[in-house]
């Protein structure tokens, strides 16, 4: 596998990431590994003691994971959540934005293509795991929301 | 109508470059067809029967004359000199390159227009009611919450690889005209009593090959929660629709196997998890787009009196147009279902004509149908014979609306990769044969698909037609009973299909039999429902 | 006979292999035989064809005959614009394809 892509500055956790099933077993583990069909709020209780979640994605249409994503980062997690498998560049932007800072794709990005996709977007529409101010929020400047 | 700020338009141009480098990266060889696919889909370019397809988003179906007018003009320079209206309220066109649909996006862009989102698993264009704005029995106008949702729905990172496509309508009053009830999320704008606006949210209708009739599951979604609730409904689809298979991976299955109180259940729990994210826009988001909205400035005491002693004209006032809210105004739909015609289709200089006449007489604004037809929203009542002058002119004066030369008919196989059968040689040949008879028979709405995909809404048409592949040769089920508006139904199959010259005999049997069993003021459709059936299967096949 | 269908990646035109390259009259389509999955393999590759599959087809009097509708109204044009098929003198060219 290719060295992943890392958003962030800790070091990378080195254990083998579990599946969510011996996980619930593993009161040691700090990695777990959610396939499409896992229940991301399965692994809520026990957010406190992981720091790396992969969430897979065998083929690139299924997008499961992008939700997955968000329900951890809503929920409070902070550790790595690395997407691994069939990750395409034209991807990168929405999954950064769901809270994704880390990539470990099949098939190694492109350097300037990865670049290129983060850097598009000036704006966005909506509030998503990333925070950013969205479109709506800078043309009302100091609205209450809702 | 809404306008661009320069965000918006920031977002849009955009897109265009990125589109622009992913059809570069396909032609050099970075992209293989297989991920690029996913990738033009997003931008409405299919890849079709014979060349490739571009599908232009019209948002809610309201559109400028300056748009309309590019619109035009794309057809003339990109492709072969004409236009696609679709049941979608959006414009196709049928032999685009690839190579030249990155200038073609940045024309568009120049007018606020794009395609994204217009096909591929994700949230597709925004329909609405094609009178909003400008009929006497909406409670409000529908399209501010429609542009809000559009714009929450553009780019959303959550929501790009749904199980399948997903399409959202919203309209504001009881009479539906935008077949709400059959889409993946329908939206009514209510009042309640203490004259308050809300949502009702209808979720998991759809056609295809399993029609449903989406089921209520809120009936007032308070508007500043209004993208809170769309975002639980779609989380949830996301989450857990099928995808195993993609003819069960619409929401309306979800809602169906679990149930519209568990699928409920599911969303509201969801929602109260949403509220704590701070992901709704504020009111004075939804104001500022309301103001785009505002009334036009129509002519207080305009004259209500129109001179009807040319009778081709007074038919066509009966046809084709409807009562506006304003006195001395009147909405007009332009049909493009002339006899023999093929449904939706246009010319470059019909569409610049129809831009010239809405810039004219309307205000600047025109509408697509989803029943393929163009709407004037606002037209002085005195300008009517003048307009109709001009129209008659130009071909776009037949007088037929919701007749069943008014044919609502999907490409088919003669541009349509997945069909399985012509539907537009079957719409000529209808219209052709029933032209003298049409205003006796009065409305019977009549749809035709070429493949179960149901584009052509046939599972919803008061006559409803469906293409199917029988061993090599095209053949025709036909089905009764159907209804889009607020009294939706689904059709029913008669019995064994038929050939093209034989479906065509088989509905004017169905005709005839209504015409001589009707009670007084009954469409086609009531007389179905009245007697059933069992006496048109007699007629049919007697 | 086998012949091979596909449309130009930068047109979208509909071609069909003609031997030696991807011509856009059907007439020139010739039976690749076992060929099929070799050939398209490497055309795909090269980026000279896309979305290319064999279909079945006959040789009669008037040249190669698809052996599905589909791919005659592919080979010809809509058939409901005789002016924007491949054939837009001939009135009758859409009979053929039924
Ligand atoms: S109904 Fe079928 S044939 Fe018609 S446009 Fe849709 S997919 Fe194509």
């Amino acid at each position: 596998m290719v060295e992943p892509l890392r958003f962030r500055d800790d070091e990378a956790v080195a254990d083998p990431a579990v599946t969510v099933d011996s996980f619930g077993d593993q009161t040691n583990a700090a990695a777990v590994r959610l396939e499409p069909g896992d229940d991301a709020r399965d692994l809520l209780p026990c957010l406190g003691r992981l720091r790396l979640v992969e969430i897979n994605f065998p083929g690139f249409g299924d997008g499961r994971g992008y939700s997955a994503a968000r329900i951890l980062r809503e929920h409070g997690y902070t550790g790595e959540l690395r997407a691994v498998g069939d990750v395409l560049v034209d991807q990168l932007a929405a999954m950064r934005r769901c809270g994704f800072d880390a990539f470990a794709p099949d098939i190694a990005f492109d350097p300037a293509d990865a670049q290129a996709a983060l850097a598009r977007w000036a704006d966005v529409y909506q509030t998503a795991a990333d925070r950013r101010a969205p479109i709506w929020a800078k043309r009302h400047p100091g609205a209450v929301h809702g | 109508m809404y306008k661009y700020d320069t965000y918006d338009q920031a977002m849009v141009d955009t897109r265009v470059e990125e589109f622009r480098d992913q059809v570069r990266r396909r032609i050099d060889g970075h992209l293989t067809e297989d991920q690029f696919k996913p990738l033009r889909l997003m931008n409405g370019l299919y890849l079709q029967l014979h060349a490739y397809m571009l599908r232009v988003a019209i948002p809610y179906g309201t559109l400028s004359s300056a748009q309309m007018r590019v619109l035009g003009d794309i057809a003339d320079r990109y492709d072969r000199g004409y236009g696609h209206f679709t049941t979608r309220q959006n414009i196709q066109y049928n032999w685009i390159k690839l190579e030249d649909t990155p200038d073609l996006l940045g024309e568009l862009a120049k007018v606020e227009m794009h395609a994204i989102q217009t096909s591929g698993n994700c949230i597709r264009n925004i329909s609405s009611d094609q009178f909003a704005g400008a009929a006497a029995d909406e409670v409000t106008d529908p399209r501010p919450y429609a542009e809000l949702l559009r714009q929450w729905s553009s780019f959303h990172p959550e929501f790009t690889t749904l199980p399948r496509k997903f399409k959202i309508a919203v309209i504001a009053s009881k009479i539906d005209r935008a077949a709400m009830r059959l889409h993946d999320i329908g939206i009514e704008i209510v009042r309640n009593d203490a004259g308050e606006f809300g949502a009702a949210f209808y979720v998991g209708g759809g056609m295809g090959r399993t029609p449903m009739i989406g089921p209520l599951i809120n009936g007032f979604v308070p508007l500043d929660q209004l993208i809170t609730y769309s975002e639980a409904c779609l989380r949830v689809y996301n989450r857990f629709g099928r995808r195993d298979n993609k003819y069960k991976a619409r929401i309306k299955i979800l809602v169906h196997e679990i149930g519209a109180a568990e699928y409920t259940r599911l969303v509201e729990a969801e929602f109260a998890h949403l509220l704590a994210q701070g992901i709704e826009p504020p009111l004075a988001e939804l104001a500022r787009i309301s103001e785009n909205f505002a009334d036009m400035a129509f002519e207080v005491g305009a004259p209500g009196d129109v001179d009807r002693s040319d009778p081709d004209f007074a038919l066509w006032l009966d046809r084709n147009t409807h009562a506006h809210k304003a006195p001395g105004y009147a909405i007009v739909t332009i049909s493009l279902k002339p006899v023999g015609g093929i449904p939706g289709d246009a010319s470059a200089d019909q569409i610049r004509l129809m831009a010239d006449l809405a810039r004219d007489y309307s205000f600047d604004e025109l509408r697509v149908t989803h029943a393929q037809n163009i709407v004037l929203p606002h037209v002085r009542k005195a300008d009517l014979h003048a307009l109709w002058t001009a129209l008659d002119g130009a071909g776009l004066s037949t007088p037929n609306l919701d007749t069943i030369g008014d044919i609502i008919a999907c490409p088919g196989l003669d541009y349509c990769s997945l069909a399985n059968a012509r539907s537009i040689p079957l719409a000529q040949k209808i219209s052709q044969r029933f032209a003298a008879r049409q205003e006796e028979i009065g409305e019977l709405k009549l749809k035709i698909s070429g493949c179960i995909n149901a584009c052509g809404h046939h599972h919803a048409g008061h006559i409803g037609i469906l293409g199917v592949d029988k061993r090599g040769t095209e053949n025709y089920q036909l089905l009764l009973g159907g209804s889009e508006a607020a009294d939706t139904s689904l059709g029913k199959i008669t019995g064994p299909g038929f050939d093209e010259d034989g479906i065509v005999d088989a509905i004017e049997r169905a005709t005839d039999l209504y015409l001589t069993r009707r009670a007084d003021g009954e469409r086609f459709l009531d007389t179905y429902r009245r007697l059933g059936m069992e006496p048109f299967k007699e007629a049919i096949y007697g | 006979m086998k012949v091979l269908t596909g449309n130009d990646l930068k047109s979208g035109d509909v071609v069909w292999w003609d031997g030696a390259a991807w011509s856009r009259h059907v007439v020139d389509a010739v039976d690749v035989f076992d060929q099929a999955d070799t050939i398209l393999a490497r055309e795909q590759a090269a980026r000279r064809v896309n979305a290319a599959y064999a279909i079945e087809a006959t040789r009669d009097a008037q040249g190669v005959r698809p052996a599905h509708i589909k791919d005659r109204i592919r080979a010809l044009g809509p058939t409901v614009r005789p002016d924007l098929t491949l054939k837009p003198a001939d009135p009758d060219a859409g009979n053929w394809v039924i």
